[in-house]
């Protein structure tokens, strides 16, 4: 059977043959090419890294080179730059300035320093940019107030929004601004602008709008004349009765109080002396016709 | 019996998975060489049901990807000898062409040449009540041929219905949905040494892989050799193999008759080898160099060098003039083309309208063998090669090839053959509960 001389045998051997095969199944194929090479890394990785000591280097030396790039001058921050505050807004800024500069961009967050300077009551709106020349700037849209509210002995001056804009000392600091008084007459400011610039005729009297309730309002005047106005449609009974005080001077009369609280019925109260002389004008005339 | 068409519907089974995953290969196991080819099958054409094979001979929707060819050994007369120098054969061949084809194969369709194929003719008829033929009622006729007794320890390798009649009418390709009161069919059975194919199923499960089917390789260079109208007029196909020589013979495109002579041209050069003294490897290089079988007078003149290694002078120095080579060829050769002829005679081959021979496989490319072929066999021969299929390597276009490219259509597109069909319902040994399921999703 078996030959002197052992003849080449091309045959692949079985194992051969069967790791052919498995080589040209394409899951096993796809395994080896990617599989193996990323397993390789990640062990030597693992390895590496497995050592305490290693890790603490590694970490530091990239901390230290982080630390280093954001410190380049280039990206250091050293002034700040304000623009649309005024004076007092300005110092109260730069008191409130959570960061010391020089300080690296990188470590600045715009944002929280954003959020910080809304606190502030006169400020409304804030910008923040990082200029070239390591300037930080900051917009500053001031709150305007337009009126002065008055709630117990808290004065304070308010934006359109009904938001403060500043604590006032007492009502004359501010008296260009209007008053309003009563709880929950900051909630509707912009109401009470409507009502006062309709009331523009009484001007020189007005001294303040009362929230009534937190659901009305009330006029007051100057001699303690009050006009109450309704729940609803407020603008309308105000713009009757400055018709009725132009055309017949009502409110230059000895009334207390004009109560326009029902829309169908407005009712005038008359001070107690006003009805004295009104009983006794009636009592006159009855006695002139008998 | 029954178990045979298990294993060949199991066959059948795992050559449609092959051809879902679209990857099949071919086996060739010859007694000179073994070939393997890589298939690709793509699914953009696929054979439309119940149209003819076409004019692309069927062969559009593969291609081969890979080709491998590597010398038997371990196999004689088309039969393994040495199971595990065959199974390093086949697993050398299998490689090489995974290799090129760059892809893994795990099923394949082999064929061999050997093991003493034997034709049966089968007939059987049943009675129609008057209606529609349907594919039961085929079943029904197949199941009802009288089987031979073909002898212990052989089994059916094909067996494929060749005609159908319907009451008076014959040669129906298909009768299904003609009406008729009887039916009948004429099936050719081709049994093949049992031993033979266990033999290579074993290689083949050692390599690996799976068997997807078993051919006859009379029966599939015919496929690849004989043209269409040859298969239709009626052929006989001669495969000169190394080992054993098939013969087959097409009638209506169906086989109706295999046989193998016991002789190849591996028996040309063991006759070169010992009148010439020399290797059977020198003696193949001779004969496929200077073989040939009408001398002339320029063969005398021309000298052949036998080389030998054994050291004495006069020995080695040796050389044999051309027509002495002939000579020792011509004998041999002439009685392999003797006995095909007595096979032929005996199936009858000259009654058949046309004669036409084809010969093919390695053994035909010995210059001057049509002539001496026609003048034992007959007038109308012709040199066959093997249909041109996509992506075959020019080095496996020869005729050596035939059985090679021959298995290639039959993996893309079998004939009918008897397990193609539904075993008809009354022939169900007693399994009520599989004919219950079977009457519930035939009724529902």
């Amino acid at each position: 059977m078996q030959s002197m001389m052992r003849r080449f045998d091309p045959a692949p051997s079985r194992w051969a043959y069967r790791f052919q095969r498995l080589w040209l199944t394409p899951f096993y194929r796809r395994l080896l090419r990617t599989g193996t090479p990323i397993a390789l890394v990640a062990l030597c990785g693992a390895i590496y890294f497995g050592d305490a000591e290693r890790r603490e280097v590694f970490t530091s030396t990239v901390a230290k080179l982080r630390h280093d790039f954001e410190h380049r001058p280039e990206f250091m921050v050293k002034i700040m730059a304000i623009d649309g505050a005024s004076e007092e807004t300005q110092t109260a800024i730069r008191a409130l300035m959570p960061v010391d500069f020089p300080v690296s961009s990188f470590d600045l967050d715009v944002g929280a320093i954003a959020n910080e300077m809304l606190a502030l009551d006169a400020v409304a709106d804030v910008g923040l940019q990082v200029r070239s020349g390591g300037v930080l700037q900051m917009h500053v849209i001031e709150r305007q107030p337009v009126m002065v509210w008055r709630q117990g002995s808290r004065i304070e001056a308010i934006d359109a929004a009904g938001i403060r804009a500043g604590t006032l000392d007492s009502r004359t600091d501010r008296p260009d601004l209007p008053l309003i008084v009563g709880a929950g007459a900051k909630e509707h400011v912009e109401e009470a602008l409507r009502l006062f610039a309709a009331a523009a005729p009484l001007q020189d009297r007005i001294r303040g709008l009362v929230r009534v309730g937190e659901r009305r309002w009330d006029l007051v005047l100057d001699r303690e004349q009050r006009i109450m106005l309704p729940t609803e449609q407020p603008l309308q009974a105000l713009e009757q009765v400055v018709a009725l005080a132009e055309a017949n001077d009502l409110l230059a009369r000895d009334v207390a109080a004009v109560d326009m609280r029902l829309a169908q019925r407005p009712t005038i109260r008359m001070t107690p002396t006003a009805q004295e002389e009104l009983l006794r004008i009636r009592k006159m005339t009855e006695e002139r016709a008998k | 019996m029954t178990e045979l068409y298990e294993t060949q519907r199991a066959m059948r089974a795992m050559r449609k998975a092959a051809l879902q995953r679209g990857v099949i290969a071919i086996l060739d196991v010859g007694s000179s060489k073994i070939a393997c080819l890589v298939l690709r099958f793509d699914r953009t054409d696929a054979f439309v049901e119940g149209e003819d094979i076409g004019s692309m001979a069927g062969q559009a929707g593969f291609r081969v990807v890979g080709a491998a060819t590597t010398r038997s050994r371990g196999v004689k007369f088309g039969e393994i000898s040495a199971m595990a120098e065959t199974e390093r054969a086949i697993r050398t061949a299998v490689q090489a062409a995974q290799k090129m084809a760059n892809l893994r194969v795990d099923h394949v369709i082999a064929c061999f040449s050997g093991a003493r194929p034997r034709s049966y003719g089968l007939d059987g008829t049943i009675d129609m009540d008057g209606g529609q033929v349907t594919e039961q009622d085929v079943a029904r006729v197949l199941a009802a041929c009288e089987v031979p007794d073909y002898g212990q320890g052989r089994e059916v390798v094909h067996a494929q219905p060749v005609n159908f009649a319907l009451d008076h009418r014959s040669g129906l390709q298909d009768p299904r949905g003609q009406i008729g009161h009887s039916l009948s069919t004429d099936m050719h059975m081709l049994t093949v040494d049992g031993t033979a194919i266990q033999n290579l199923a074993y290689c083949i499960k050692r390599c690996d892989l799976e068997l997807a089917g078993v051919a006859s390789s009379a029966y599939v260079s015919g496929l690849s050799a004989l043209i269409e109208d040859e298969q239709n007029l009626g052929a006989a196909c001669i495969d000169l193999g190394g080992g054993s020589t098939g013969v087959s013979i097409f009638m209506r495109k169906h086989m109706i008759y295999a046989d193998s002579v016991r002789m190849g041209g591996d028996h040309v050069t063991s006759d070169i080898s010992m009148g010439l003294q020399v290797p059977m490897t020198t003696a193949e290089r001779i004969k496929t160099f200077y073989g040939g079988v009408y001398a002339t007078g320029m063969d005398d003149r021309e000298m052949i060098d036998l080389d030998g290694a054994t050291g004495d002078w006069e020995h080695d120095r040796r050389s044999v003039s051309r027509a002495e080579l002939i000579g020792i060829m011509r004998p041999r050769v002439e009685e392999i083309l003797e006995e095909v002829r007595a096979r032929l005679d005996a199936a009858g081959f000259d009654h058949l309208p046309s004669q036409q021979i084809v010969l093919t496989g390695g053994g035909s490319q010995i210059p001057g063998l049509d002539g001496l072929a026609s003048r034992i066999l007959g007038q109308q021969v012709r040199l066959g090669r093997p249909l041109r299929v996509h992506g075959l390597p020019q080095a496996a276009t020869g005729p050596g090839f035939a059985s090679a490219v021959g298995l290639c259509c039959f993996a893309a597109h079998p004939q009918d053959e008897w397990w193609d069909f539904d075993t008809p319902a009354e022939r169900y040994p007693g399994r009520s509960l599989q004919r219950a399921v079977k009457w519930f999703r035939d009724n529902w």
